[in-house]
């Protein structure tokens, strides 16, 4: 583990922000934290970064309790972000760079392998107010990872960006992952959770509602519910299913929790040719939803 | 390493500043200004000045040519009828005509002056002046006093004041001189506590504005970049007066070289007019420029402590209220914003200078001992008062006053400060501000 939070809390004047949270975070690993605006993750984000401190509780990264020392191995693009305007893009990286420990002419030769890797080598000498908004989303990245941080913490690290700037982020993100560096990825956007996130946990209301291994998670929620298409009159009594709904040559089935596929499979047919036959997986967005209207329900 | 980040963020806040354009006009336009302050007042009076010419009537026939010597004036006797030559006056030459009346004794306000144009004052004052003389001491004379008692009367009173030490060692000091030294400082420090506070505030609002400022603290404790940026501005404020003297010294050595060969000129020509006021006037145009009354000034304090002593109020007086004014620029998110909270640090500011009117009037008085004690005015006051001679105990008190009130004011920057620079979209009230201070990490 790079990083486990232990009974972590943290109370603000008028509200309690993160009620005894535990979390496990993996080593080289994209772990996810989810929840809704308001449940805690900026919090408990700002926490780990040690720009505040838990009320009780405990963190420990890389095998020791979290300590200054090592803001020098984690790197953070906040949700809301922003550069020094008047600055030149090289100067302020090479800033942002040093304050994370690097010597300037280890910073310089990292900058400069930065600026070629993502083709933006005549940026140097321009000044931040001269950038567009996804050229200024570029340097923010670089600053975030210059350092080669054990940790990587990125809040809502997509919105903003272009189609074409998200997929270059999405390569690099899951390169970065190949060097092993663990992503720690707060988000709302399901759609990139299923597509990179390797674990996930779920905060709602200032606490973990849902953590675990992505296809665990997925597994977790799954219906017995099944897509097939085939060929022939399908019966309306399958044994061990029922029929949800019929479209033309293609239908969803909900299965019993006792029967097996196979058995499934043979009863399905002995009364029409099949031709397709697939699980339909629980999206993280309908997980989502529906553990957010649970948890919510209880309070 | 703590160290080396500190160094890092005082680095960028000091070079950013002094890169800029801003920097480097008022850097030098100060001392322009400062120059251009002592040289016109001079240059005017080295200007060379017309000789006017002035064609005089004298009915009463009591003056002679030897009466009517002045520097700037060359009186020409006529005779004939005032009705026709205040005519005739401007066409001959002349820029005024002075018409003395038969019975000028007793009745002095006979005298007219005309001229063409306006006359100005000093040809007005200077004309009166010789008739007035004369008259004088007509009437003396006709009292039973002669000339020479009248001359003996005509004293000049111009006091010297001397410091006297403890060990006995005297030297020539100057109150004008004092004041002059006490105003320049006191202005100076009013200026660049508000200049420099301010730029302080409108760094912190950037940061914060910009969104910059998160990443900055997942790198730095809040306090490392509040205390680098505040050390780096100061910085850029002490080059700024390193500039000021510099600039301000080698200008105005420039243009007394200038002046000096002017000076000299100037004597020689008045020397062919009055001989005999020679010496007078050279000794008059040595004492009276105002460099000279500072620089005696100079000669009488200790300047090495007087460096010392606006070096340490600047600095530590701008670290009081710079700290006061970051933690303002924490908890808004605009400039605009920011006035709203301002008024409460220059209100101080604005009132030491005011105080400082009455203390460099009467620097021993009360309300210039408290004024130079109390943290928030002390840095201007005590300043004002440094040049007349102040106690060592009262310096040390004022001192140690000093780092106590920003040892308190940092305190309470600090902990608003780190919970500001986080606080978005929230009107900030003043009892907002206090539960601040009581926030735990």
């Amino acid at each position: 583990m790079i990083l486990s939070i232990r009974q972590v809390v943290k109370k603000y004047s008028d509200h309690l922000a993160l009620d005894h949270i535990d979390l496990e975070i993996p080593r080289a690993k994209i772990f996810g934290l989810l929840g809704p605006n308001g449940a805690g993750k900026t919090s408990l984000i700002r926490i780990i970064n040690q720009i505040t401190a838990p009320d009780s509780g405990q963190i420990i990264f890389d095998g020791e309790p979290l300590s200054p020392k090592h803001v020098d191995h984690i790197g953070y693009l906040p949700e809301e972000r922003g550069l020094y305007k008047k600055m030149k893009v090289g100067e302020q990286l090479l800033y942002l760079a040093q304050l994370k420990g690097m010597s300037k002419s280890e910073a310089i030769s990292k900058l400069k392998d930065w600026f070629i890797r993502l083709d933006i080598k005549d940026w140097w000498n321009k000044p931040v107010d001269d950038l567009s908004k996804g050229m200024q989303q570029k340097t923010q990245f670089i600053a975030t990872v210059v350092h080669e941080p054990k940790l990587l913490i990125l809040d809502e690290p997509f919105s903003g960006f272009d189609p074409i700037n998200a997929n270059m982020l999405k390569d690099e993100i899951l390169a970065i992952k190949e060097r092993g560096t663990t992503i720690l990825f707060s988000t709302h956007r399901m759609e990139t959770v299923e597509e990179l996130c390797d674990e996930i946990a779920l905060i709602n209301h200032s606490r973990v509602v849902l953590a675990g291994e992505k296809t665990e998670v997925q597994n977790r929620y799954k219906q017995n519910i099944f897509k097939i298409r085939y060929l022939g009159d399908l019966p309306a009594d399958l044994k061990g299913m029922e029929v949800l709904s019929v479209n033309g040559q293609s239908a969803t089935l909900k299965m019993d929790v006792s029967i097996r596929s196979n058995k499934a499979i043979s009863e399905i047919i002995s009364h029409v040719d099949l031709l397709e036959f697939q699980e339909i997986i629980p999206s993280f967005n309908d997980i989502f939803i529906q553990v957010v209207k649970e948890t919510n329900a209880y309070e | 390493m703590h160290m080396n980040k500190i160094l890092l963020i005082i680095q960028r806040e000091y070079i950013t500043r002094v890169l800029k354009k801003s920097f480097w006009i008022s850097s030098l336009l100060a001392p322009v200004l400062i120059t251009a302050i002592y040289a016109i007042p001079i240059w005017l009076a080295m200007k060379d000045k017309e000789v006017k010419r002035v064609e005089i009537l004298d009915s009463s026939g009591l003056w002679k040519k030897s009466d009517l010597v002045d520097k700037e004036l060359e009186f020409v006797f006529t005779s004939g009828k005032e009705q026709e030559l205040k005519m005739a006056f401007a066409s001959k030459g002349f820029d005024a005509f002075v018409s003395i009346p038969e019975d000028v004794l007793a009745n002095p306000k006979g005298v007219h002056i005309y001229s063409a144009k306006n006359i100005g004052m000093s040809l007005k004052q200077s004309v009166e002046k010789l008739i007035q003389n004369k008259v004088r001491q007509e009437l003396l004379l006709k009292a039973g006093i002669s000339s020479q008692i009248y001359e003996s009367t005509q004293v000049d009173i111009d006091s010297k004041t001397i410091t006297v030490s403890t060990d006995g060692k005297e030297t020539s000091s100057s109150s004008g001189g004092a004041m002059i030294l006490a105003g320049i400082m006191g202005f100076v420090l009013y200026i660049t506590l508000l200049l420099y506070g301010s730029q302080v505030m409108n760094g912190v609002i950037e940061e914060k504005s910009s969104r910059i400022i998160e990443v900055i603290i997942s790198s730095v404790k809040p306090y490392q970049l509040l205390l680098g940026k505040i050390i780096g501005v100061g910085l850029v404020g002490l080059t700024q007066f390193l500039l000021w003297i510099v600039l301000t010294i080698g200008l105005t050595q420039i243009t007394g070289k200038f002046y000096g060969e002017k000076v000299k000129n100037n004597l020689a020509q008045i020397q062919k007019i009055d001989s005999e006021k020679q010496s007078d006037v050279i000794s008059k145009v040595d004492e009276e420029s105002p460099m000279s009354e500072v620089s005696k000034v100079l000669e009488s304090t200790n300047i090495p402590m007087i460096i010392a002593a606006f070096l340490f109020y600047f600095f530590v007086g701008y670290m009081l209220y710079s700290s006061l004014f970051a933690a303002i620029g924490s908890a808004v998110e605009s400039a605009t914003e920011a006035q709203q909270f301002t008024f409460i640090v220059m209100v101080p500011i604005i009132l030491s200078f005011l105080m400082a009117q009455y203390t460099i009037q009467d620097p021993d008085s009360n309300i210039a001992f408290w004024a130079s004690m109390i943290p928030f005015t002390s840095p201007i006051n005590m300043m004002v008062r440094l040049p007349y001679g102040v106690p060592g105990w009262e310096l040390i008190l004022s001192m140690t006053l000093l780092v106590l009130g920003f040892l308190g004011c940092s305190w309470v920057s600090a902990r608003i400060y780190r919970v500001g620079i986080l606080m978005y979209g929230k009107k900030v009230t003043w009892k907002e501000l206090g539960k601040w201070l009581f926030y735990r990490g």
